[in-house]
């Protein structure tokens, strides 16, 4: 296939060491980019279109241009924290082709000037760490890693840090401070890491996917990277496809493809022959899509044009077995238990959304408590000094306004079958408590 | 043992917060229950009074106003176990800063302690020079250091919006209820573990397990019992990428006929691109 670059080859036995890796012409467009010009690197990234793969979708090119020269230490770090809720893609690429990530991070490195990277892992990802550590060890071993790569001269020091299982070290300054040593907190923006980053450096931070594509954009050409997938949203894009559907999983894809190739197509549509009651686009931090929304092209601009966003490329899909209800409290309460407490309107609004939702849930809320739902989150967004908040206000506000008959319908079932309950309760007791019977009814 | 942390953990305070229900954990003067938490944990910490009866101000602070700040512990009478000292040693001179190698120090001295008591604490911050209360604050942070004594196996379950779609709030009642007793398996619902993929799944000492079947969960709780691999042909390392285009035919064959990997089986029919 044609379109494939990252997961060409992928299931390979033995992929991961750098034997095999190397048979398939691995590290052969390291030892090339040594020899170019730093600044024809950042160049045809900036050609390519490549955008950041981790969710916020930044031009990686323009990115890698705000390092500043010089001599001063530079870092590159890897973000591998993956922990946005239906995100897998880094996972696959690490356990199974790990040598193409470290290669993308060579041509980085060498790009930016830094010499030292560091990988940083969630802590989940054993198997995938202990992967990435033999392959790193492989590749030092082979001259590739180490005070003088490939004797041109280039130092470059490459480490795995695990992570400790926390959401927000997946925002960038988050898993700079765990990086650190302290609590991921995020900080003030700017200065942004491109100048004050790890230890106060100049830090270029990308995902997994991102560092890896750079490998496969120089193998094939800036132009030819371009000319995939669709205008501003060039290349090709790993997707995690997850929820009620028949085969979950990651798939590679040109951009702009339609949600409905994509769910119906590639994931084998939805079990049991149902009907998609919502998708997240781009993981769940997402604002949710409904089943009128299945034509839309999967790409950057498309996706904000309808008002939500590409995000990580995680779909997950409910059928309408599920309820909205359920799915929002799901959403809220992992915000709520991620937060890390930093700023007051995400550690308040998460914790008061989640109480809300769960009155909606257990039939204590009055249809007030949806508008209330909606002012919380809009008070939230834009106000923190990172997106955590924003991740959760974005869904379930999105949720409470699409899916509001459902919430409404909802709010008085749940009310009516507690009123029944009380009522039966009540008259079990015997004849001399009638007297409540009007009370409750009430 | 000094109890240095506050008696109401995170857990239970948002618990009294939701008013979903108040600890015992709370010391109630006179009461019989006074020290006896939650889950069975014992909390040994007196009430200190004035002698008119009124609480000594921050008798249930986090912190012990009376006494000294915790000072960085003195080597000479602090015991640190050798091979813990070399592993966060390592970890040190990884980094141009060496307070980085705290959640890599944390993680291996709770693989010592099996949790990260305040003596696993006490060691790490004798080896990386830095005060307990600065570690504490960051194991109270991350979800995988314990602030508590758990069991030695870990299993999570994923019970996040994708596992719960299939079913993985279920398998964490089946799993907790099949190794309910059994002290030494840690169970706890998780965050997305990023293995949607194979939902409903759980991760056993790190070995992701998935998609896990109603009828598999006994064997899968006798695995974790004795410790043996779990479900080997429902691993993740086993499984092929979903993508059925991405791999060129020979590369397919190979990968199949060296056993390395699985196939990708959907709920229902034949495995997708079986090409045998």
């Amino acid at each position: 296939m044609s379109n494939k670059l990252l997961f060409k080859d992928i299931d390979e036995p033995g992929l991961a060491s750098i034997d095999v890796y190397k048979r398939r012409g691995g590290y052969a467009m390291a030892e090339q980019a040594l020899a170019m010009a730093r600044e024809s690197i950042v160049t045809s990234l900036k050609d390519s279109g490549l955008r950041g793969r981790g969710g916020a979708g930044f031009p990686t090119g323009l990115k890698a241009s705000f390092i500043p020269q010089g001599k001063m230490d530079k870092y590159l770090v890897c973000n591998a924290d993956e922990s946005e809720p239906g995100t897998f893609k880094d996972r696959e690429l690490i356990q199974k082709n790990p040598h193409s990530l470290i290669e993308g991070m060579i041509i980085a490195a060498y790009a930016v000037g830094a010499n030292k990277a560091f990988i940083f892992i969630r802590g989940e990802y054993v198997q995938q760490a202990d992967i990435l550590e033999r392959a790193i060890e492989e590749a030092k071993a082979a001259g590739y890693l180490g005070p003088n790569v490939l004797g041109r001269g280039v130092e470059l020091d490459m480490w795995v840090h695990r992570g400790a299982g926390a959401y927000i070290c997946g925002e960038e300054t988050g898993l700079l401070d765990a990086l650190e040593g302290r609590r991921g907190n995020p900080r003030l923006k700017p200065p942004f890491p491109a100048n004050q980053g790890l230890y106060q450096g100049p830090t270029l931070i990308n995902n997994v996917e991102t560092l890896t594509a750079i490998k496969y954009i120089l193998e094939v050409g800036a132009e030819a990277y371009a000319a995939m997938g669709v205008e501003k949203s060039s290349g090709t894009k790993l997707i995690s496809v997850s929820g009620n559907v028949k085969r979950p999983g990651n798939y590679e894809i040109e951009m702009g493809m339609t949600g409905r190739d994509i769910i119906y197509g590639l994931a084998g549509g939805i079990e049991d022959d149902r009907e998609v009651l919502l998708w997240f686009p781009g993981g769940s931090s997402s604002p949710v899509l409904t089943k009128d929304d299945l034509d839309l092209p999967y790409d950057y601009e498309s996706m904000a044009g309808a008002g939500t966003m590409l995000g990580s490329g995680a779909i997950i899909v409910a059928d309408d077995s599920n309820s909205v209800v359920d799915i929002a409290v799901k959403t809220a309460s992992f915000y709520k238990h991620e937060s890390c407490g930093k700023c007051t309107p995400c550690r308040e609004g998460t914790n008061w959304t989640t109480k809300m939702l769960k009155r909606i849930q257990s039939g204590d809320a009055t249809p007030m408590d949806l508008d209330v739902i909606e002012s919380v989150c809009s008070q939230i967004m834009g106000n923190c000094l990172c997106v955590l908040g924003d991740a959760m206000a974005m869904p379930v506000s999105s949720m409470v306004k699409k899916f509001r008959p459902e919430f409404e319908t909802h709010i008085e079932a749940a009310r009516a079958a507690r009123e029944a309950a009380l009522l039966a309760e009540l008259s079990a007791d015997g004849p001399g408590r009638d007297v409540l019977h009007g009370i409750a009814a009430d | 043992m000094s109890f240095r942390r506050d008696p109401l953990g995170p857990l239970d305070r948002e618990a009294v917060r939701e008013g979903d229900h108040v600890p015992s954990a709370i010391p109630v003067p006179g009461s019989p229950e006074a020290g006896d938490g939650i889950d069975g944990r014992l909390f040994h910490q007196d009430v200190h009074r004035f002698r008119d009866g009124s609480r000594v101000p921050g008798w249930r602070e986090s912190y012990d106003p009376a006494k000294d700040p915790a000072v960085v512990p003195d080597p000479a009478t602090t015991p640190v176990p050798e091979d813990l000292r070399a592993e966060i040693e390592a970890f040190m001179a990884r980094y141009p800063d060496h307070r980085s190698a705290a959640i890599p120090a944390l993680a291996a001295a709770q693989r010592v302690h099996g949790w990260c008591s305040p003596e696993a604490i006490e060691q790490v911050a004798c080896v990386m020079r830095l005060t307990p209360a600065y570690l504490t604050a960051v194991v109270g942070f991350y979800d995988m250091l314990e602030a508590r004594p758990v069991g030695r196996k870990t299993v999570y379950v994923c019970t996040n919006i994708s596992c719960s779609l299939r079913g993985g709030d279920e398998l964490l009642d089946a799993l907790r209820t099949e190794l309910a007793d059994d002290p030494d398996v840690n169970i706890r619902g998780f965050e997305c573990l990023g293995a949607c993929d194979i939902a409903p799944m759980c991760s056993v000492d790190g070995t992701y397990v998935g998609p896990v079947e109603d009828a598999e969960i006994p064997t899968l709780a006798d695995d974790i019992r004795r410790g043996a691999d779990p479900l080997p042909a429902k691993q993740l390392v086993r499984r092929r990428v979903a993508d059925v285009a991405a791999n060129s035919d020979d590369v397919q064959r190979a990968a199949v006929d060296a056993g390395t990997i699985g196939p990708v089986l959907p709920p229902d029919g034949p495995p997708v691109g079986d090409l045998r």
